[in-house]
This record gives structure tokens, sequence and C-alpha cells, in this order.
């Protein structure tokens, strides 16, 4: 139980994250029917090119109206510069069908009003472009908030679903069967997706929808009947969205290790009343099988001790796979902000004593890895090299928002993601 | 508002770091939200730095907007100063901050600092850009470091050669190398030992390695060499008007800048020209043998080299200078030339316009790759940017400029500077056109059986028609190719008699296909529905006029 956990370190100072923004660079990929056009400044525009890391397609699906200092100075004109814009944008990109107008540091201080900003330019492109807006400003997110920003966004535009279809009419728990579904919420690779949607489809349930789509006109409904389950644990904003709209959140860990995807289906499987020993047959075996293919990892991985600095918000479900599947030593577990409802099922199968952090002050956080000297340490990529360069392995968090790890079967893979730093530094030798 | 994808340059704060990460002992203080210290992974990944750049981010959030910003960056100077005991500060704002105008340099005027030199940086982050916000940096720091040793007004400019009345050798400082720039590292050491090599001593290298009080060393120097304009220029220019010291401009990249940058080194310090720097009467220095490049370019296997088409944008003096080797000393033709450096476009200008060109300056990559498509190159040569440009188009590519990728900063010594960059330069240019010759080998064995299916080239099946072919005039067959980008035949309208075929068997199969496409461009223009051999020789002496 989470009363096993003493109280975490809560602190402010410098925060070594990246804002919202940076989800843009999984999200454009996910929806490749999509748009995302910052609002914002030069430097938001070096950010996210400095995050992608590689500069390899000639028109990507994302940029920036970096506000000059004419803008500043009237917002009357900062609208119709944004209208000339979009209209020129749109003109090159007729591919484009919806169209996310992004709010960033700059824009919200001078109180920009996006909002109105997407009303005015959907109604001058209706018929061909949604747009829509959300904030993934660094004032007001931290990195993986940007996805969830994005996607509720996308919520009021979720249609209900069809009432009175489907036979089961009669009284009793049977009533509106036919509009159930599951809701899959968090963007996944597409590979890992359909391999969860099949196993779903095993396990006797046929109707699931995720969300964010790949098209992003081809929104899932959602309403009574729809059951809710994060693929991702950082979308807080969008569970309440999706909650509101009737949708029944569905308590579970998070899809990763083999135990956790396990928790993750079965949970599922049981808010369907879908009989267990069904769920055991389709999934032991697979279990079984992922944890044979994770065995040489746990190998590298058991007894080593691990600290997660704050970043991608999946600090805590790894911690709990780290741990659980692989036998590591949780040394202290960041993350940015802590949410005690969607983090529940992580919390309680953390080890007792676990220390968590919530926030950041980089420096003094740096001072305890010193002290501690963990085997591994998972954080951003500016604070990679530095602590190599003390000779402390480390494991960059961005690399795991961009690499299929969800899923038993990708458990092994998730589990060598953090094997190959200590593996490497076993193999080097220069004497 | 400017719609930006990809951007050559940074925001101003960005190039304020660069200094303070290539120097020792000063610290930024930079009042930004949460998420702007993306800019230090650029100097841990980049440039593979062992440390953090010595940056604290206030990162304040919204909710403290509300609140007091201004305690929060008292907060965050006094921390960062307990902390890191620095020897000088820099204090700043990124772009939000700079809307909410909590003044952070005047709020740490105000406060104690145990007498360490702050700079107020003001860096206008909605009209200025990265390199800008480095030299003015630069400036401001060097300034507020020697304001004590400002000379009074009406003081004679100091003389270039008073080391001679002094009893000792010349010195210079080496000013503008920094973090994130172009092989600033390896050049800073070939330079050194340059000056070396002519008695002349180095007094200061900054902002590379330098600490504050190396700078306030700066006006013992008899001269300042501006290696890198873009980030010393500006403050050159102030030590010049308030020190009087004399500046050497010339950037010394390739061998015939080299010489010029040795030649303008020894006037200005009134030193006697020494016989290996005065042109002999072929007009050759025999200083030029320091470097390989001369040699290496006149001899025959360098040849094919001539008159290869060549495309280069970058910062004004990688361009500027890549113009001038590219153009006179491979016997290249520059055929664009161009800069996002707008702080130096008149003199890209003026380069492009010895070329016979017009500068493209602009920083719109897109406007960038399009001139390099409608120029149609054989090799560009440009910043990381170009290089993905090159690589749609199927264009050799080498990188000549920043912005930087964690490639162009190699393991190995590897200036672009000096005798020994000069070489560097040789090498990386060539070395991928070599490629192109290569291209033509696996075309032509592509169907030998030795051949197996999975054999691609590094282009990949669709290199375009008019660039990566490597090959012509050494052949001895002079059927030089036209600039022209002209669509590929399609089968049906031209048919190759048999005499045709037979004659051009006989080609040397490295240049088969480029004679091939000429020749139906030819026929096509002139509606010759037939290529005979008498097609083909005419065509040959069509394009060899």
């Amino acid at each position: 139980m989470t009363t096993t956990l003493p109280p975490p370190i809560k602190e402010s100072g410098q925060r070594e994250v990246f804002c919202g923004l940076t989800s843009i660079v999984w999200l454009h990929r996910r929806m490749p029917d999509a748009f995302f056009l910052v609002v914002g400044s030069r430097t938001c525009a070096h950010l996210i090119q400095s995050a992608a890391g590689v500069m390899i397609f000639a028109e990507p699906r994302f940029g920036t109206a970096i506000l000059g200092e004419r803008d500043l100075a009237g917002l009357a004109d900062a609208n119709d510069e944004l209208d000339r814009l979009v209209a020129q944008l749109l003109a090159r990109r007729p591919e484009i069908r919806t169209l996310f107008l992004v709010g960033s540091c700059p824009s919200e201080v001078i109180k920009l009003d996006l909002a109105k900003a997407a009303e005015r330019l959907g109604a001058q492109h209706r018929g061909r472009v949604t747009v829509l807006n959300y904030s993934g400003s660094g004032i007001e997110t931290t990195f993986t908030q940007g996805e969830d920003g994005a996607l509720q966004a996308l919520v009021p535009l979720m249609g209900a679903p069809e009432t009175g279809t489907g036979a089961s009419t009669g009284g009793g728990s049977g009533t509106g069967r036919a509009a159930e579904q599951l809701l899959i919420a968090g963007t996944l690779a597409d590979a890992v997706e359909d391999r969860l949607v099949n196993l779903f489809a095993r396990l006797g349930l046929d109707n699931v929808a995720t969300l964010p789509p790949r098209r992003s006109t081809q929104l899932p409904r959602v309403g009574p009947g729809t059951k809710l389950l994060l693929a991702q644990p950082y979308l807080s904003g969008t569970a309440r969205a999706l909650i509101d709209r009737g949708a029944e959140l569905i308590r579970a860990p998070y899809p990763l290790g083999v135990q956790g995807s396990r928790a993750w289906m079965a949970a599922a499987a049981a808010a369907f009343g879908i009989d267990p020993a069904l769920v055991s047959a389709v999934l032991d075996p697979l279990v079984e099988r992922g944890q044979r293919a994770m065995a040489p990892h746990r190998e590298t991985l058991a007894g080593k001790r691990l600290f997660l600095m704050p970043d991608s918000q999946l600090e805590i479900p790894l911690a709990r796979f780290l741990s659980q599947d692989c036998g590591m030593e949780l040394v202290e577990v960041g993350t940015p902000y802590l949410d005690r409802q969607l983090m529940a099922a992580e919390l309680e199968q953390l080890p007792p004593g676990t220390q968590l952090s919530e926030g950041q002050h980089v420096e003094k956080q740096l001072e305890r890895v010193m002290a501690q000297r963990p085997d591994l340490v998972v954080c951003g990529l500016g604070l990679a090299n530095p602590l190599e360069a003390q000779g402390i392995a480390t494991k960059w968090s961005i690399e795991l928002v961009f690499s299929p790890i969800h899923g038993i079967d990708q458990a092994a893979d998730l589990a060598e993601l953090f094997a190959r730093p200590l593996r490497r530094r076993g193999a080097l030798t220069f004497t | 508002m400017e719609l930006t994808l990809w951007t050559y340059e940074g925001p101003p704060h960005v190039g304020a770091l660069r200094i303070a990460d290539s120097m020792e002992g000063v610290h930024y203080v930079l009042h930004a939200p949460q998420g702007d210290t993306y800019a230090d992974l650029l100097f841990t990944m980049i440039e593979r730095q062992q440390r953090r750049p010595p940056v604290s981010y206030t990162t304040f959030q919204a909710r403290d907007l509300g609140g007091d910003t201004a305690e929060l960056v008292k907060r965050t100077i006094a921390e960062a100063v307990e902390r890191f005991r620095p020897e000088a500060l820099l204090v700043g704002e990124s772009c939000t901050a700079e809307l909410i105008q909590d003044q952070p340099g005047a709020l740490a005027a105000g406060m104690d600092l145990g007498g360490i030199p702050m700079v107020n940086l003001e860096l206008p982050a909605y009209s200025k850009k990265e390199n800008w916000g480095a030299a003015e940096t630069f400036y401001q720091l060097v300034r507020t470091l020697l304001k004590p040793q400002l000379p009074p007004p009406g003081t004679p400019k100091a003389d270039p050669s008073r080391w001679r009345a002094e009893g000792r050798r010349p010195r210079v400082n080496l000013l503008g190398a920094s973090r994130l720039g172009f092989r600033c590292r390896d050049d800073v050491r070939e330079i050194t030992g340059l000056l070396a090599s002519h008695g002349v001593d180095v007094a200061v290298v900054a902002p590379l390695g330098a600490r504050p009080a190396d700078l306030m060393g700066i006006p013992t120097a008899d001269a300042n060499v501006c290696l890198y304009p873009e980030v010393a220029g500006p403050l050159c220019s102030w030590l010049e008007r308030s020190f009087g010291m004399a500046t050497v401009k010339t950037v010394p990249i390739g061998v015939g800048a080299t010489v010029t940058f040795l030649q303008e080194l020894h006037r200005t310090l009134g030193l006697e020209l020494p016989a290996g720097l005065i042109p002999g009467d072929d007009g050759r220095c025999d200083s030029e043998r320091h470097s390989q490049l001369p040699w290496y370019s006149r001899s025959v296997d360098s040849t094919y080299l001539t008159g290869k088409r060549v495309f280069i944008f970058g910062d004004a003096s990688h361009a500027i200078a890549a113009a001038r080797i590219a153009s006179r000393e491979l016997g290249f033709q520059v055929v664009g030339l161009g800069t996002y450096s707008r702080e130096l476009a008149r003199e890209v200008r003026a380069a492009a316009a010895e070329l016979g060109l017009e500068a493209l300056i602009s920083d719109d990559y897109l406007a960038v790759e399009a001139a390099m498509a409608e120029a149609a190159p054989e090799l560009v040569l440009g910043t990381q940017m170009e290089r993905h440009s090159a690589k749609r188009l199927g264009v050799p590519c080498a990188v000549i400029s920043a912005p930087l990728h964690v490639q162009d900063v190699p393991a190995r010594y590897s200036p672009v500077m000096g005798f020994e960059g000069a070489n560097v330069l040789f090498d990386s240019w060539v070395h991928p056109l070599m490629m192109g010759l290569e291209e033509h080998l696996i075309g032509m064995f592509r169907h030998d059986f030795e051949f197996v299916d999975g054999h691609r080239s590094h282009l990949g099946e669709g290199a375009p028609s008019a660039g990566s072919s490597g090959a012509s005039g050494s052949s001895g067959v002079s059927l030089a190719e036209p600039p022209s980008t002209g669509a590929p035949a399609t089968a049906g309208e031209l048919c190759w008699s048999s005499e045709g075929e037979a004659e051009l068997a006989k080609i040397p199969f490295f240049v088969r296909p480029k004679v091939r496409r000429n020749t139906e461009a030819f026929a096509r223009e002139r509606g010759i529905g037939a290529i005979t051999d008498e097609v083909l020789y005419e065509a040959k002496a069509h394009y060899s006029r």
C-alpha cells in the first residue's frame, strides 16, 4: 500500500525538463494528416528541432509561427498575421485535415487567445480543416503533458455512442451492452497498438478504439458504456475530460513490463466481465515467453541501483517495472508531478520505503545522485554526458517516448534499453 | 510573424550561453521558463561536453507569474553565486522573461554579489538571433571587464609594432572561437602553431578556454586577430575604437587566405615579410608548400574536379572562404553562394559579385533548398540543413559551417584554418565526389552476376540526372555536362539505332550514362527520333562548344 512509502521529497528550483511542445515530435507522426503550428518564439522552434535531434523531413508537419516585435506591439495585428500565415500554410499543405494551434510561453504571457483564433480560423477554413488549440507552454506543461493537452483538444469532437442499437434491450445488467467499448488513450507505436488490439480480440474484446487515432478525422466515440484504459500515465486532463463525457476509468497499472502489461490487460478484461480463466489461457503463455526473453537482461539489471530524474512522467511505472520485473533497487524515483489517482495502481506495487521526489531542484538532486552513486540514472539529454563523465551510467528518457516499449511482448526490449548502458560499460576497456 | 520549420540560428540567449560555456569561471543566470533548459543538450550532446553548461535557469511557471518572479530571479542569482562562485556573472532573460519585464540585470545590480563583475545582458529575443547574441555577450563582457583600463579620450593609438621597442616577441589575441562554432577547438591550435612559426605569440584566446582574468589581458597584445567575425566582429571594432588596437581581418581558411592572413599580420605588426610570403615570378608564395592542397589540386587525378558545379551556403565567413577556395584553389565553378548571417550580408554579396553571382541572403532553408535545386550543383558545401537538402536531391555534400551535428565535432584533429585546415578541406570536399565516380562503377557493373540484389549504392537508385555524376574530362571524351536539369528521355519517343548503340558502347563506361543522357537531350531538342552514330557525334560537338 502507498502508506508504506515515505512522503515524497518536494522541490522547486531549476527544472531540467522539456516543455510540452516536445510531444509534437511523436504526435505528428501518429497523426500524419495533422499539422502542429506553435505560436511562439525562435526559442520554441529551436527547442523542437534540438529535441527532435534530426532534421530529416523537408517540410515536417509542424512549424513555429515566430512572434516578431510588431506582433507584440498589437494583438490585433498578431491575429491578422496568424490568419495570413495559416492561409499560406494550408495552401501549401492541402493534405492537412486538422490544424493544432499550440500555445507557448510567449503567446500565453501576451494573452494571445488561441481558442478564439482557432474558432475564427476554423470558420474561415470550414469543410477543409478542423482547427484546434492547446497549450504546450513551459509555464503550464512539462514534456509529455503536451500530449495530454492535444488529446483534450480532440475530446469535444468525439461523437457520442450510438444509443439503442444492438439487440440487448432486455432489463438487468445487459442494458446498453452494444454501446460498450474499450477506449485506449495515449500514443502507442502503431505496431504495438495492433498487437494489443489483436490480443484484446483474443480475449473476446472486439470493440476497441484508440485515442489519438491514426487519422485525425477518425475520432473514436465516447459516452456511457465507454471504459477507458490509459496506455500512458500522463493523461490526467484527457482522462478527466473523457470521464466527464461518461467514460469509466479502469484502474490499472501501465502496460510496461511483463507483469504490468498483464495486469493492464487483465484489468480491462475484468471491467468487461471476461472470465479470468480465458485471460490466463491467452496471456500466461505470453507472460512465460516474455519472462524468458527478459531473463538475460534481468541478470544484468538485478541488484543494480537505479535513480530516476523527473522528466517524462513515465518514471513511476518504469521504476515499478525495473524493480518488479528486473530486480533493480530503487534509490530515488523523481516525477515532474504526482497524480496520485492515475498512479494509484503503480504506487502500491513499489517496494516499501521507495523514495519519491516531486518537482525538481536539479542542483540538489544531482548532489543526491553523487552522494548515492547509483549504477544507472534515467535522465534527460542535457544531463546524460555530464553524469557519464562522472562514471555513472545513464539512460536518456527521451528514447522511452520514441521506442515501442508497451506490452508483454515488448518487455524484453524495454529491459534491454536499460541493460545496454550497463553492458556497454562492461564491454569497454582501454588497457 | 514568420513561419519557421527549421532554423539556422537559435535565439540570442543561446548565443550568450555559447560564450558562457566557452569560458571558465563565468556563470550565466537566465530568467527563463521551464523547458528552456533544452539548450543544455546542445553542449552536452553535440559537443559531447563533460560538464553542464554554466547556467542557472529561474524556471518560472504560470503560478509564479501572479506572484513575485523578481524574487525568484534574486533567489536564483544568490544561489548561483553561492554555489558556483563565478569570477564573472552574466544575467539575462529568454524570450518569455523579456515580456514580463522583471529586468534581472537591474535586480542583480541592486544585490551584493561580493564584488563579482556582473554583465546585464539585454538581448532582444524578438528581433535578434544566436550569432548576434554571442557577439553582443562577448563584447559586453569584455567591455565590462576592461572598463577600469579604458585609456582617456585623446590617448594616442597603441603602436602595433611597440613590441620591438619593448624588446619582446610580438603578440596577438585570437578572438571569436566559441563552443558550437565550426571546428574552433582545432582552428585555435592550428593558428597558434602557425603564429609561433612566424615568431608571433598568442596573448589571449577568447572566449574559448579563457577566464575573466584572461580577458583583462587583452590590451597587452599588439593586435587582435578576428578569427570568427560573427562572434568577435563587434568586439574587435570596439577595441580598435577604444584601445586603438589594430585588427587582423583576413580569415585564414584556404591556402590563399592563409597566405594573405600572414601577410596582413606581418604588415600590421611591422614584421618583415619572410621570403616564403613574398610572391615569386610565377605569383606563387613558397609558403603554400606547407599545405598539400596546391599540389593535390594540380595533380592529374584532380583533373576531373575541373568546373564542378558547387553550391555554397553557410555563415558568412565560412561561405566566403569556401567560395574563394572552390573557385581559385580547386577549379570548381561556384553556381550559388549565400548566407544566413544577415549581419555580414554585405561581405557575402561582394564575394558573390566577384564570381558573377547574386548572393542568397536568407534564413529560410526551403528557399535555400529551392535555390540549390535550381542551380543543379554537383557538390553542396553547406550547413547541416543543406546536408539534409542535398541528400534529398541526391547531391553529395560536405559541411563547412554551423549549425552543427555531432559528426561535425570529430575526435581527430581537423581544423579548417591554416595550412593543415586546407588539407582537411581538400579531403572533406573531394571525397564525396570520389563517391560520385564510384557511383558510375557501381552503375556499370550492376548487371554483372557478382552483384547480388541487395547491393545498393548509398545514394539510392533515384540519384537525379543533373546531380551526382562524378566523372567527365579525365576520360579524354570531352562531353561537358549541360547545366540543365533535363528530364530523362522516356522510352518510345526516342530510339537508338544499332550503329548509335555500337558507337555508344565504345565510350568509356563511366561517362557512358552521361553521354547517353546528353545525346538524348540533344536529339529531343531537335526533334530527332532515331539516334544514329552521326547524331551522337553531332551531340558531342554541340556540348564541346
